[in-house]
């Protein structure tokens, strides 16, 4: 089964064309651009940090300094297109490789180490694995990894906006295998009848852990899902953040203007494995991985920025030795923090105030440590 | 003061909160135009509005997943299950996603909300309506239960529960929907969520009960009286937070306690509260502490009377006790 496809002739292909701006050699028809050069080499910038904390989380991974790690390698134009066009007040409800989302709406990047590390410097108290953060003050909402359940969260926030004459609009992502969960469906089709303001970001990224995205669904696009909704549909090609850029501003200024959501797949695909946990050769091959390597969202921006001449390569390269300097910097920060929360972290926030339960367990876990240390540490 | 049965009650609650604060909304299946199944939001959209009183398409976890999504914004949703029985395609969002969001977010994310459903037996539902799933729910971090058994607590409880930080569900025993009746004050009623009610009192024997075996038990203790025994009966209303501190003050002083509920004994909420009794008041009993429930089954149609903890079965619980 051909992964990368040249020539899309299938009906629904036809349908729902894969828009694309950057070509091959990196020019671009004018009228198709919409990005502000300065915006372009920022955002330039976002990705190349992006794939600078993932590849440099996954070795802490390796050296046993972090539990776990998943990221957004190759997919960086997916996220970071549709997070810089949408508005500063829209709120964001991610899936879990979205990270660069968080950063973007402002959460410092040692907060973010600190989350991984799930040491006395994590925002979330130790409570979440890694990769699962939160950061309100950027409305970037908590996640959590049951799939698709942030779907018809987007649309309810969205809803309440609505309601209370805000105008705002959510956006989620998820991922193509999110497109056969139940709470995919609820979530469009709650959408579609009440024409809830929420765009719906598939990051259709070909794979979900093991299963090939035509083992999801037999559906030629995932756009053309929308129909079946009665909402918008687009397909962008993802790996070209020009192309996600504008579809999400054209998709935020129709559910801004009361026209009802967009269901927007950009098609991308996840170099590396899922996560930390699996190793990809076990069930894909290095020519598909490969040829997707040469459509390296990044390499894209880059060819479009030199023929824009906006940046040189040494300043290319001056963003790479940059990035991983502030990744450095961030995580001898973020080390220095005491490995653990407090123990009574572990009792709070499970409601407003504890219940005698979380009282009583505290007080006999306090109790269990004095006599045995080991209880904190078994091994 | 107005009679009212626990209909009337909840939707009076539903009323004066949604006057009261302009961030209540009610969504769910049939509830707007209709009012509800059970006609409990009957009225509502027409003077809230549509955007108030949402009439939802058919899926739980929709209803809950919006829902979650208004909360998070600001808003104090009070999605309606319109059985106890199909919450569970819900069950994603109630577990993993309403009991978590604080914690899991450090506190930066709430979702207070109040999910609404009637509950339990006796009414020839079969097992897809007739369930009492709140162990479930108790048994999840995070979520706060409530059940009452009467119209003045529906309401009181009803409206705390709104006003509470946290999510509550908020079981309706609809068996004795229409069938209980009682005054209820006219305006605001709030009764407090974690305190249970003495509502009778006794030296021989504790019952403890909620929602509509609360009118199974005080009949038991009724019927207990005439043969000289004296039976405390406890209307525990919460069951999350649990008043822990009535149910021991009442054991230490009986000794005894029978323990009713509809749903199937075996990890039932009367296993928990056994285990309390027996850690917190060991030398003080004279019997062991004994389940009045339904059955290890899914729940009957043909035999409810039989399934259903009744007032003769809790009666002979209570006669074996005390002789033991």
């Amino acid at each position: 089964m051909p992964r990368v496809r040249d020539i899309e002739d299938g009906r629904w292909e036809r349908e729902f064309p894969l828009r694309s701006v950057i070509r091959d050699d990196g020019s671009a028809d004018p009228a198709d651009v919409a990005l502000p050069d300065d915006q372009a080499v920022d955002l330039f910038r976002w990705m190349v940090l992006s794939r600078e904390v993932d590849e440099r989380m996954v070795q802490l991974q390796r050296q046993g300094r972090i539990a776990f790690y998943i990221g957004a390698i190759g997919e960086e134009a997916t996220v970071l297109g549709t997070v810089a066009g949408m508005e500063q007040r829209d709120w964001l409800f991610p899936s879990y490789r979205e990270h660069a989302g968080a950063l973007f709406r402002g959460m410092p990047l040692v907060t973010f180490v600190c989350d991984l590390l799930g040491n006395a410097g994590d925002r979330m108290l130790g409570h979440q694995m890694p990769c699962h953060e939160a950061w309100a003050a950027g409305r970037f909402v908590s996640i959590s990894a049951p799939i698709a359940t942030q779907v018809p969260q987007a649309v309810g926030a969205a809803w309440a906006a609505r309601i209370r004459g805000d105008d705002m609009v959510a956006l989620t992502w998820f991922g193509e295998g999110a497109t056969s969960a139940n709470d995919f469906h609820t979530g469009a089709n709650f959408a579609g009848v009440h024409k809830i303001p929420v765009l719906m970001v598939c990051r259709n990224n070909g794979w979900a852990i093991s299963v090939p995205r035509e083992l999801q669904t037999a559906s030629e696009t995932i756009a053309q899902k929308a129909i079946a909704y009665g909402i918008h549909g687009e397909r962008v090609d993802g790996n070209d953040l020009l192309a996600v850029h504008a579809a999400t501003r054209r998709a935020r200024a129709r559910a801004s203007a009361g026209q009802g959501p967009t269901l927007l797949e950009c098609v991308t695909y996840r170099v590396e494995g899922h996560s930390t946990s699996d190793d990809p050769r076990a069930y894909r091959g290095a020519e598909e991985v490969d040829a997707w390597k040469a459509r390296d969202p990044i390499l894209r921006l880059g060819r479009y920025l030199s023929w824009k001449k906006l940046v040189s390569p040494e300043e290319v390269e001056g963003f790479r030795v940059e990035a991983r300097e502030r990744v450095r910097r961030a995580v001898e920060e973020a080390e220095a923090f005491a490995a653990k929360p407090a123990l009574e972290t572990l009792f709070e926030g499970v409601y407003a105030e504890p219940l005698w339960q979380q009282r009583e367990q505290l007080e006999e876990l306090r109790a269990a440590v004095a006599a045995d240390p080991r209880v904190a540490n078994p091994r | 003061m107005p009679t009212m049965n626990i209909i009337q009650a909840v939707n009076d609650a539903l009323r004066l909160e949604m006057r009261r604060d302009r961030d209540v909304v009610v969504l769910g299946e049939d509830v707007g135009k209709f009012g509800g199944v059970f006609r409990a939001s009957q009225g509502l959209q027409e003077e809230f509005g549509k955007d108030r009183v949402i009439d939802t398409p058919l899926a739980e976890s929709g209803v809950i997943g919006t829902a979650i999504g208004m909360a998070l914004y600001g808003l104090k949703p009070v999605p309606e299950i319109q059985f106890a029985d199909f919450i569970f395609p819900a069950m994603d969002q109630i577990l993993s996603e309403v009991a978590k969001y604080r914690y899991r977010s450090g506190g930066q994310y709430t979702c207070p909300m109040v999910i609404r459903t009637p509950y339990g037996g006796g009414i020839r539902g079969g097992h897809y309506h007739s369930q009492s799933p709140e162990a479930h729910f108790i048994h999840t971090a995070g979520l706060k239960v409530v059940v009452p058994s009467n119209p003045h607590d529906a309401k009181g409880l009803l409206t705390s529960a709104i006003r509470d930080p946290d999510p509550v569900l908020f079981f309706e025993p609809k068996r004795v929907y229409r069938a209980a009746k009682g005054e209820v004050p006219e305006g605001e009623v709030l009764v407090p969520i974690g305190k249970a009610k003495v509502t009778r009192e006794g030296r021989h024997v504790t019952l403890i009960a909620w929602g509509a075996m609360w009118h199974e038990a005080d009949q038991a203790a009724r019927e207990a009286a005439a043969l000289g025994i004296e039976a405390e009966v406890l209307d525990l209303r919460s069951l999350q937070p649990l008043d822990v501190d009535a149910i021991v003050a009442s054991v230490l002083k009986t000794g005894r306690a029978v323990v009713v509920h509809e749903a199937p004994r075996t990890c039932g909420f009367g296993a928990e509260i056994a285990a309390l009794i027996q850690e917190r008041c060991f030398l003080s009993l004279e019997a062991p502490v004994t389940r009045v429930t339904g059955f290890d089954t899914p729940f009957p149609y043909t035999l409810e009377s039989e399934y259903l903890p009744r007032a003769p079965r809790i009666l002979k619980a209570i006669r074996e006790v005390v002789a033991f």
